[in-house]
């Protein structure tokens, strides 16, 4: 699960269709023109010259000035019709508050009639056919928030809050991109959305409000994560870990992806990336802490296990 | 009649200027930009652990890799500003405010040491606590993150002005920057 091709071609959701819908008579227009002028043009060079015939250009420039104009103002009005409704606020749209931070993501549900409110990180999960309001923040530096194939892009500004409403029509996975440079690992700073049926969603969303359950094997890991510096920077709901400056870990193995995007989530990535975190990432804010063998097999064990 | 002029060469640079102008160039090869040291060596950063402290945990000496690596934590502008990341990070503003102090946590502004202005000393003041207050955070950080930590402390208040400074703050600035000239007792003298 690593997210489709991104393009704005292949719209999954609303505003992106809209665009879409703009895009091709506008190529297609401005196509034709272009041929146009390059006829003209080709013909002007090949004709034979007559410097006894009398110039005429007044008329040709008048009407080539006012198609001119006659198509801006069309493609702008056009232009405009089209994208208002995408500013445009929707009912009872489904609100996630979005933050980026150098460099991954951190994505508030919050608490909405029976179902409580929670944070995750570097995913979202959207239900197929309801509007969301994405409520966009930065932590640190500029970031922008961009998924060629449902919407974007909308820059998230530290201090200025940013809303972005559409609406999900095809179900699959999508992969966002950060589009404003962020520093040292702005590449390596993704994110995947899920777009699923309501259902499937609701069920996600419960998994996601319950604090971390520790199977027998994994407990062991559960006490390493505790006891070194892990628990200052990351928050589990059900442990004593309860930082704020990192993703939240609770139902870590549960993403597709592990830091924004840059390996898929596996154990052995889990491992790879907690033994040496700035040989894969460099710069990025999470240190190499250092533990023996038996620690890291035991904390794997228990990451891997948080649903 | 014109004088004759001495001849020109067509491409407007002559030997004369090429080679000084080349050394020049060759000159600016050598320049280097700072070294982000963003991943130590592991047995780097547990040798870092090994500070040899007085009995009363006041002064003391860093380990030898310390003066290997070339006092990175007090001169390099990128670990400078991972300190002060980790100072906002981890709560010191809670206490310490912008460096000021409040009722719950001393000046680091002013000058004045509790401890001794030594690095090793502000390390383990912050590795183990201190009586008053001062919580431990050997459990909170790795040792690398204490020495960076430590370092952007002692330069917050440090007696001299300093070549490397951590990055601007996004706030408005309650207190004067990190890198400035001598460190006082009051912000302003009447």
């Amino acid at each position: 699960m690593t997210g489709g091709w991104q393009s704005a071609l292949a719209p999954g959701g609303s505003s992106a269709d809209a665009i879409l819908r703009l895009f091709w008579p506008t190529v297609a227009l401005l196509g034709l023109i272009w041929l146009a002028v390059l006829l003209v043009l080709a013909a002007a060079l090949l004709r034979r010259a007559r410097p006894e015939a009398p110039r005429r250009a007044g008329a040709v420039v008048g009407a080539a000035t006012a198609g001119t104009v006659l198509v801006v103002i069309g493609l702008t009005l056009a232009s405009y019709l089209v994208t208002r409704p995408i500013s445009a606020a929707a009912d009872a749209p489904l609100i996630v508050q979005l933050r980026g931070l150098q460099w991954w993501w951190q994505a508030t549900y919050p608490e909405e009639g029976e179902a409580s409110g929670f944070v995750t990180a570097n995913e979202l999960h959207l239900p197929l056919g309801r509007p969301v309001r994405l409520e966009l923040s930065a932590e640190d530096v500029i970031h922008s928030f961009w998924v060629p194939n449902l919407a974007g892009k909308q820059d998230m500004i530290p201090g200025r809050d940013n809303a972005l409403t559409f609406t999900p029509t095809v179900p699959g996975v999508y992969r966002a991109q950060c589009a404003e440079f962020c520093g040292l690992q702005h590449a390596r700073m993704a994110l995947l959305v899920v777009v699923e049926p309501p259902e499937e969603f609701a069920r996600w969303r419960a998994v996601q409000a319950a604090p971390a359950t520790a199977e027998a094997l994994a407990a062991e890991g559960r006490q390493v994560f505790e006891r070194q510096p892990c628990g200052a920077c990351h928050t589990v709901r059900g442990t004593g870990a309860a930082g704020r400056t990192g993703p939240d870990l609770t139902h870590l193995a549960s993403r597709g992806t592990l830091a924004a995007g840059l390996l898929p989530m596996t154990r052995g990535a889990l491992a790879a990336w907690i033994a040496d975190p700035q040989t894969l990432k460099p710069g990025n804010n999470m240190p190499l802490v250092p533990l023996s063998a038996d620690e890291l097999q035991a904390l794997t064990a228990w990451l891997a296990s948080l649903r | 009649m014109r004088k004759p002029s001495r001849p020109r060469p067509a491409a407007g640079v002559s030997v004369r200027q090429a080679v000084p102008l080349g050394l020049v160039l060759l000159a600016l090869c050598g320049c280097r930009r700072e070294a982000r040291e963003v991943r130590l060596d592991p047995p780097v950063a547990a040798a870092l652990a090994g500070v040899a402290a007085m009995p009363n945990g006041i002064g003391g000496r860093p380990p030898e890799v310390y003066f290997v690596l070339g006092k990175p934590y007090r001169g390099n502008a990128y670990q400078l500003s991972e300190g002060k990341r980790l100072y906002a990070w981890f709560g010191c503003p809670e206490c310490h405010r912008d460096g000021e102090g409040s009722g719950r946590g001393p000046s680091l502004l002013d000058g004045w040491w509790n401890h001794g202005p030594g690095i090793e000393t502000i390390y383990l003041s912050i590795r183990d606590g201190r009586p008053g207050g001062m919580p431990p955070y050997r459990t909170r950080l790795t040792h690398e993150q204490l020495w960076q930590l430590a370092g952007y402390v002692q330069v917050l208040g440090a007696y001299s002005a300093s070549a490397a400074a951590p990055g601007r703050s996004d706030q408005v600035q309650s207190r004067p920057a990190e890198n400035r000239a001598p460190a006082r007792f009051a912000p302003l003298e009447p």
